[in-house]
């Protein structure tokens, strides 16, 4: 990717300025049912202001067509995004264009209309969508959604490079340079195993690192590409359980290791809590997406100039990152379908994801690999200066979903009944043997799986 | 003077009118929404096909389910006893005070009662809070060793019933006290003329002439406690493990989070002919001891 033009983070309200501006210059060829009004429950963003240029971008293309947009944030902590688009679905009644994490296209598609001719007009225009978010959002031969300008988001290792370098002897600005030029032998060194021996020694330094074992979703997202890059599973590709495996036995060995190194409050976390455990200054290392980084720039900016955003660790099965696809979808109550669909192809435009990514200081991910190439955010977020580098992918990392390889239905029941971390827990914490606990998980999936 | 129409004028015309707005609420909220999930939890999972009893015979075969079932039972039977417990003292304490005095008490008293659960319980939260307790702060500050409230299964089902019971006790202490006010001085006075003791006071008159109160208390409160949700909702999210979930807080995380309505429905209603048989029971009993009194 060539990240070397770029903008800071001042320039973001111009581009976000530029992007309205290009609306309201631009020839837009009104449908016939594209005024009136639009109601949109998109995701209350984690990085602060980022929500508030997504609004000013909203209205004024609703100024510009005629249509009168309202926007309502909706937080996913609690479930409340999920617990909304529940309430709205079996009503009948609620909001135009709702924003769905990946698990929810396939729980919400038969009230989802299709959008095939807005997302092949957007592919047609920018390049093929990243295979996984295809996965999530293209259903039974059609597009549910289409694709989210914000919260589109990875779980990168978020770690402390001065801990990491003083208790653990990792230099992480080396290992992964906020540049092209790595090093292949240091970054295949980073796998679990050495991951595991510096939590070890961070622990011992009063430092843990931290990731929650509970029933949230930044725990299934981590314990996904850990059980994945040791070749684990709980339901194949063909929709069969396979939790009864080596692999699924190797990464439990390896995650008692882990969890003693850990925090025990890690069993109660909630989706904020690593957050507020990195700013804390008390934690060396997370997984998540760059929002604790933007909240201690703000908050704690001390913690935040240490905050060093790699590659998640490898396993023997490779190096695998959670990703969130977030779609925009259109529930088939919607009075304003056709203006549903034109901001669908409003907020896919470039300028309208390059001006959100600054925004969010880098934290959205577009799905399009050539938005990639529009913005070198990445690079010039900080501080720490390349601090974010590599939250892009820029290694042999492969993307996944919780439930990985299981087909988007059945992840994404497995993702939202936890049933990964509460494998993980009954283990490392409740202290079951390995075959007891896999037979619980299999007993588990058969609900999973019911029909 | 206006002169009422015929029908207006018969007194049970009259009655079973101004009933209609009561009528329309058991029908529109407690009624149709009871048939609706009885409905639902005859269907399969993507709601399209009758399946008879399949969603209940299917839980049955679930360990989660069974486990369920267990810490439901346990959560409501010590929250209960120990609401019932706390508010028989509490409306002891109270009724002995001047009556002058009484009233503030009472409001005070009443305070975790009035307060939305799910409020008070995010402030139950702050306290409880896995990494950043309060109370450990606290602990740590005495050189106390900091309590896993929330992250280690005991400590989480103890902070659960703890936070019921702190919201529940009041209600106890209410009806207590009103009961105890309901009971002539005079049987007091003539059992301490025949020596009679505290405890023999308690046990031969205060007991005997409340415990159609206690008995039906006792049943409102099993109802609501094995129905509770928002503490467990707000405070453990059902972990750790699964060891906190309620009926209510499984049939959400099956139902509502998870997509699967119809089984969300079945484990909702599983308590209701539980409750039920316990209801029949308990009001049984009253009314032959309101008739023997009779």
């Amino acid at each position: 990717m060539d990240l070397t033009t770029g903008s800071t983070r001042r320039t973001f309200l111009k581009a976000a300025g530029a992007a309205a501006a290009g609306t309201l210059a631009a020839p837009y060829v009104q449908t016939a049912g594209s005024a009136g009004r639009l109601r949109l429950g998109v995701i209350d963003h984690w990085v602060p202001g980022t929500n508030e240029v997504l609004q000013q971008l909203l209205e004024r293309w609703g100024e510009a067509n005629h249509v009168e947009v309202t926007v309502d944030f909706i937080t996913t902590i609690g479930n409340k995004l999920l617990l909304t688009a529940q309430a709205e679905s079996r009503a009948g009644s609620g909001h135009d264009l709702f924003a769905l994490e990946f698990h929810m296209v396939p729980m919400f598609k038969h009230r989802l209309i299709a959008v095939d001719d807005v997302v092949n007009d957007i592919v047609a225009a920018y390049g093929p969508i990243a295979e996984l978010s295809r996965q999530a959002a293209f259903l039974d031969g059609a597009w549910r959604g289409g694709p989210s300008p914000v919260m589109n988001a990875s779980a990168a290792t978020v770690a402390r490079r001065d801990l990491f370098l003083e208790h653990a002897g990792i230099d992480l600005t080396e290992w992964f340079p906020a540049s092209d030029s790595r090093d292949p032998a240091k970054v295949d060194r980073w796998d679990w195993e050495a991951f595991g021996k510096a939590a070890a020694a961070l622990h011992a330094a009063g430092r843990p690192v931290g990731a929650a074992i509970s029933p949230v979703t930044d725990s299934s997202a981590w314990l996904a590409q850990l059980f994945a890059s040791y070749g684990a599973a709980m339901v194949n590709e063909q929709g069969e359980i396979a939790a009864d495996s080596d692999a699924v036995r190797e990464a439990l060995e390896y995650l008692t290791r882990l969890a003693e190194v850990m925090p025990d409050s890690v069993y109660a976390w909630d989706d904020a809590s690593n957050n507020r455990w990195i700013i804390s200054g008390t934690g060396s290392a997370i997984f998540n997406p760059p929002s604790a980084w933007a909240v201690a720039k703000r908050d704690s900016p001390d913690v935040a100039r240490h905050l060093w955003h790699c590659d998640v660790p490898r396993g023997p099965a490779g190096r695998f990152r959670a990703f969130n696809s977030v779609f925009w979808g259109i529930w088939d109550f919607s009075e304003n379908q056709s203006a549903a669909r034109d901001l669908l192809r409003y907020v896919a435009e470039p300028e309208v994801v390059v001006a959100m990514l600054e925004a969010s200081q880098g934290y959205d991910l577009p799905l399009f690999a050539s938005h990639y190439d529009r913005t070198a955010v990445w690079a010039e977020a900080g501080p720490p200066a390349g601090g974010l580098y590599n939250y892009a992918l820029r290694g042999d990392e492969r993307t996944l979903t919780d439930g990985y390889p299981a087909p988007p239905e059945i992840a994404a029941r497995i993702s939202l009944q936890r049933v990964v971390p509460n494998l993980v827990a009954r283990v490392t914490q409740g202290g079951e043997s390995f075959d007891d606990a896999i037979g619980w998980v299999e007993n588990e999936l058969e609900g999973v799986l019911r029909s | 003077m206006r002169v009422l129409p015929p029908l207006l004028r018969r007194k049970p015309a009259v009655a079973v009118l101004m009933c209609v707005p009561l009528f329309a609420l058991i029908l529109g909220l407690v009624a149709y929404p009871f048939f609706h999930a009885l409905f639902l939890a005859t269907l399969n999972k993507a709601e399209t096909a009758f399946v008879g009893l399949d969603n209940f015979s299917f839980l049955f075969g679930r360990q989660t389910f069974w486990m369920v079932v267990r810490q439901s039972l346990l959560f409501a039977l010590v929250a209960v006893v120990f609401k019932a417990l706390i508010g028989l003292a509490a409306a002891h304490a109270i009724n002995t005070i001047p009556t002058k005095g009484q009233r503030k008490w009472r409001g005070m008293m009443l305070i975790p009662w009035v307060i939305p659960p799910a409020l008070s319980t995010l402030g139950w939260w702050w306290l409880f809070e896995p990494t950043y307790s309060a109370i450990n702060w606290g602990l740590t500050k005495l050189a106390v060793p900091a309590v896993p409230w929330l992250s280690d299964t005991f400590w989480a089902r103890f902070s659960i019933i703890l936070v019921n019971v702190w919201v529940g006790a009041p209600f106890f202490l209410i009806m207590y006290l009103a009961a105890l006010k309901s009971i002539p001085g005079e049987l007091y006075e003539a059992a301490e003329m025949d020596g009679a003791g505290p405890w023999q006071k308690f046990f031969h008159i205060t007991l005997p002439m409340i415990r159609n109160i206690i008995a039906i208390t006792t049943l409102f409160s099993i109802i609501v406690t094995l129905a509770n949700f928002d503490i467990v909702r707000v405070l453990t999210q059902g972990g750790p493990l699964n060891t906190t979930h309620l009926f209510a807080t499984y049939a959400f995380r099956v139902g509502i989070e998870s997509g699967d309505i119809p089984l969300g429905a079945a484990v909702s209603l599983f308590m209701f002919p539980m409750l039920a048989i316990l209801a029949f029971i308990i009001l049984r009993n009253v009314r032959r001891r309101a008739a023997s009194l009779a």
